[in-house]
């Protein structure tokens, strides 16, 4: 079974997912980071495949995916960090990337070069549900890849429920109108679709992104969904570390505590 | 047949790649824009601001020095006597109305020489709408006096300081605020970019050009149909609104330039056919330059409206099944075109423009050939870069 499911069998409240790029601070950090988010407490860990025009992304994102770029990062570069991976990190990886590097590579190249490192799920913001239908699902699902919509509170409750018969794993709810990073705290706006789309009962779990970056965001999140996602407060907290490890292990405590 | 499938396609190019969150703003607008544009009361206000406003039928002018220096019958299509100098202002007055019968009251635009964003900011000023305009740093920086002009006409100037800070910047930046502010704001692109509807909703308001020049040509040459039409290219608004009437009667040879910055071997072009490969870029499947790895490459022409990245996936269809022939023309060249046309008819072009003008000595063609050159903007906001190149 994909990690992803076999996670959420298990747990289904506070599951933290901590978003980074990767070649971000340095090239070769991606390892590191990932270990210690781990051993940190986190649930999943969304690797962010840098791309020139992140357009869903705020400058946090935008500046860690151009540091990445010039350290010399690419979709093939990474594989090569990934390889490894399974033997230091169990818990479920998710690939977090715009779908033209993707492109480049090669769709099919690339879904069976994850799951051959272990790679357990996908979240492309710019591929829209119809191309993933046509051209896209039966390749994710012959390497057992799990594929994340995102959904706003803008989306009407017709295309949630078509979102959740096409997703696996889990939805991505984004917490406002909002590039990632724009947003701090929870309003009762927010709540209010929250616990809309709460009350819809949908098959995959749920969790919220966006404006997510402490202690009492995330528990707020957790209350409506089943946990919540971490970007750019990840990013600036490992920005001008000295210390990795012990950064990122005092930053997720923080969180989950 | 050029022609949109209902998925938003001219053959491979095209579709809607656009994050989740963009959603309804892109489906309200491709459910409503053919409906919409098809209503009497549309058209109406549509045809009366582009008579009274913008000043249509902008001239077919016979340019007799230039024809009888190349060697054939060469008219221009003065799009530059449009109000507000360019013709980025067909496609403004028809989304600003669409947006209106949208229900929206904020408007944000991206821009490069800074032409769409004004003629942005004056349909804004017109219908008294709020309004934004996201221009790369460098941009603002080139093309400073659009930017005054911006300002005047009530408008925000917001620099996108990412990348090279130039036109694909400000429209990922565009894109970006439009995500923040998706249910009151229209996002006004300003060429045949960018998801399903907007590369056909933008050629369709700026057809008008090519169904003028059918009746115009009827008039003075007794058919609708020249041999050439020339138009440069950078996203290819003002190539689409030339070439639409005549995209399907193949005997009309149709040539879009783009620029070729310092060359097309340099490493600082824009010329997106030779350089460029398929992938995504703005919403759309269309050509665009990228590394091996598909990442964006910065493209380079003196001419910040053709300094893009990509091209309108129409176009790539055009180049694609061989329909449009595409030249590229180097900074240099296109200089000396806008001072030859300066000199030759009294007509500074915009640099941009300058580019279509060149073409004419890369191109083949005899002697009786009815050739139509889409002058598509005055280079008054260009003095700056032709003082700097200084070559007259």
């Amino acid at each position: 079974m994909n990690r992803i499911d076999k996670l959420f069998q298990s747990k289904k409240e506070r599951v933290l997912s901590i978003y980074f790029t990767a070649g971000f601070p340095k090239l070769e950090d991606t390892l590191t980071i990932m270990q210690a988010i781990e051993s940190a407490g986190a649930d999943i860990i969304e690797v962010g495949v840098p791309y020139s025009d992140p357009i869903a992304d705020g400058p946090t994102i935008q500046d860690s995916n151009q540091i990445a770029l010039d350290n010399g990062m690419s979709l093939k570069k990474l594989f090569e960090q990934l390889q490894e991976m399974r033997q230091s990190v169990s818990l479920p990886v998710v690939l977090m990337g715009y779908l033209n590097p993707i492109i480049q590579y090669g769709m099919e190249a690339f879904c069976k070069k994850c799951q051959e490192v272990g790679v357990d799920g996908l979240i492309l913001p710019d591929l829209p549900m119809q191309q993933y239908l046509d051209e896209f699902k039966e390749v994710f699902d012959k390497y057992d890849l799990c594929n994340t919509f995102l959904i706003s509170p803008q989306t009407s409750e017709k295309r949630i429920l078509e979102i959740d018969t096409h997703s696996n794993g889990f939805i991505y709810m984004v917490s406002a109108h909002s590039i990632t990073g724009a947003r701090t705290g929870i309003s009762e706006e927010q709540i209010a679709y929250f616990q809309r789309v709460e009350s819809m009962n949908l098959k995959n779990p749920r969790l919220i992104g966006f404006g997510i970056s402490d202690s009492e965001t995330f528990t707020t999140a957790s209350k409506y969904g089943n946990g919540a996602i971490i970007g750019s407060a990840f990013i600036k907290k490992i920005k001008d570390s000295q210390d990795l490890k012990s950064d990122i292990e005092t930053y997720i405590q923080s969180v989950i505590h | 047949m050029i022609k949109i499938d209902e998925k938003g396609f001219y053959g491979k190019f095209g579709g809607a790649y656009i994050p989740e969150m963009l959603h309804p703003n892109i489906e309200e607008l491709r459910e409503n824009y053919e409906q919409i544009m098809a209503t009497p009361e549309f058209q109406k206000e549509f045809r009366s601001l582009l008579k009274d406003f913008v000043g249509r039928p902008t001239p077919l002018y016979f340019a007799s020095r230039l024809s009888e220096k190349y060697g054939a019958k060469i008219y221009l299509k003065r799009e530059d006597l449009c109000h507000t100098g360019a013709h980025k202002v067909n496609n403004t007055v028809g989304q600003i109305i669409m947006a209106k019968k949208l229900g929206k009251k904020r408007i944000i635009a991206e821009t490069g020489a800074g032409q769409h964003g004004v003629a942005t900011a004056t349909v804004c000023a017109l219908m008294g709408m709020d309004c934004t305009i996201y221009m790369g740093a460098v941009d603002i920086q080139r093309q400073r006096p659009n930017v005054e002009r911006m300002k005047i006409l009530g408008a925000k100037v917001v620099p996108a300081t990412s990348g090279s800070q130039t036109l694909k910047d400000a429209t990922n930046e565009a894109m970006r605020q439009w995500i923040n502010n998706p249910v009151d704001t229209h996002y006004i692109i300003g060429s045949v970019v960018g998801p399903h509807p907007y590369p056909e909703m933008v050629a369709r308001f700026q057809s008008v050009i090519s169904e003028e020049i059918k009746w115009q040509l009827k008039e003075k040459e007794g058919t609708e149909y020249p041999d050439l039409v020339i138009a440069c290219v950078g996203g290819g608004s003002n190539a689409a609104g030339a070439f639409y009437h005549y995209y399907n009667v193949p005997q009309v040879r149709l040539v879009a330039v783009e620029a070729a910055g310092l060359g097309v071997t340099s490493g600082k072009s824009a010329a997106t056919t030779v350089l460029g490969t398929s992938g995504i870029l703005h919403g759309s499947k269309t050509l665009l330059m990228q590394t091996e790895d598909g990442q964006v490459v910065e493209p380079h022409s003196i001419s910040a409206g053709l300094d893009y990245p990509g091209i309108g996936p129409v176009h790539a269809h055009l180049f694609d099944i061989g329909r449009a022939e595409f030249v590229a023309v180097e900074d240099e060249d296109a200089m000396k075109a806008g001072i030859e046309l300066s000199r030759t008819e009294g007509i500074i072009p915009a640099i941009e423009t300058a580019h279509a003008i060149h073409a004419l000595n890369l191109i083949e063609y005899s002697k009786d050939d009815v050739i139509v050159i889409n002058l598509s903007g005055r280079g008054d906001k260009d003095l700056d870069t032709y003082i700097k190149w200084g070559g007259y």
